[in-house]
């Protein structure tokens, strides 16, 4: 089996609030993430793919177009951009960096069709928050 | 349990398949057809899954792993044109797909002992693209 993973960038704010929670446990739970006027961080995003290289080709994706569809999917709608106010489903839900992991990989699965049905499939992402956190979904 | 060790290599390469095309190899590699190559400092990761050995507590010894590493690919492939001067790259194309699937056919005969195996080869081929080859 082979699996090949794509590394990408995006800038983006957000906020950590629950609107299940009140003011005083949002601002316990999530501290200074919580400040009301947002804060930002230099994402990174990891795509993982996995299936079997093309006998001719050798490649198990062509970067061109992976990069294209991941730029279309996710980083044109994400980088600068403040993530509650302007990225769905943020509006609502909390944007932890499991939850952008969760939103990310349902936007690539949703939109792969041209490209996850040749036995290539989606593996998984992960993404750095900062350079000493990371989620895998 | 897993450990990982870690080589670098550097090298050129160039993506042409005889079964395409010069069209269709500019369309499918772009610049990474040209025929004159283009390099990479390649990073190669190669996890072991074992059982520490009772006695030494080390699932193998680095030493003799670095050894193997650097007989079986940095030697033969570093400040090497792939195409060129290290078979199977003559007829098969250096994708880092092929390089992954190759750096496992070297390594997996002499990474086979009682109490541990190799789990998987992992290439990158810049800091934003890294392939993976697992049997």
């Amino acid at each position: 089996m082979t699996r090949l993973g794509r590394r990408y960038r995006f800038s983006a704010a957000h906020r950590l609030h629950s609107r299940q929670l009140s003011a005083e446990e949002n601002r316990t739970l999530y501290g200074k993430c919580n400040n009301p006027f947002g804060h930002g961080h230099n994402y990174v995003l990891e795509v993982i793919l996995r299936g079997e290289p093309d006998a001719k080709t050798g490649l198990l994706a062509s970067l061109e177009p992976l990069d294209l569809f991941v730029h279309e999917t996710v980083l044109a709608k994400m980088d600068h951009r403040y993530l509650n106010e302007e990225v769905e489903p943020f509006d609502t839900v909390p944007p932890t960096t499991e939850n952008l992991a969760i939103e990310i990989r349902s936007r690539l699965e949703q939109n792969g069709g041209g490209f996850f049905n040749n036995g290539v499939y989606l593996d998984g992402v992960r993404i750095w928050e900062t350079r000493r956190n990371m989620v895998e979904y | 349990m897993k450990i990982t060790r870690r080589a670098e290599f550097s090298a050129s390469h160039y993506c042409s398949s005889p079964a395409l095309s010069a069209e269709q190899n500019a369309a499918v590699y772009g610049n990474g057809a040209n025929p004159h190559g283009h390099g990479h400092n390649y990073v190669l990761e190669v996890t072991l899954d074992g059982t520490p050995d009772p006695v030494t507590g080390m699932v193998m010894d680095l030493k003799v792993l670095k050894e193997i590493l650097n007989d079986e690919v940095v030697h033969p492939m570093d400040h090497r044109f792939l195409n060129r001067e290290v078979p199977p790259f003559d007829h098969i194309v250096p994708t880092p797909e092929n390089i992954a699937r190759e750096i496992w056919r070297r390594l997996s005969g002499k990474l086979n002992m009682p109490n541990a195996r190799l789990h998987s080869v992992r290439i990158y081929e810049t800091e934003d693209l890294w392939v993976e080859y697992a049997e």
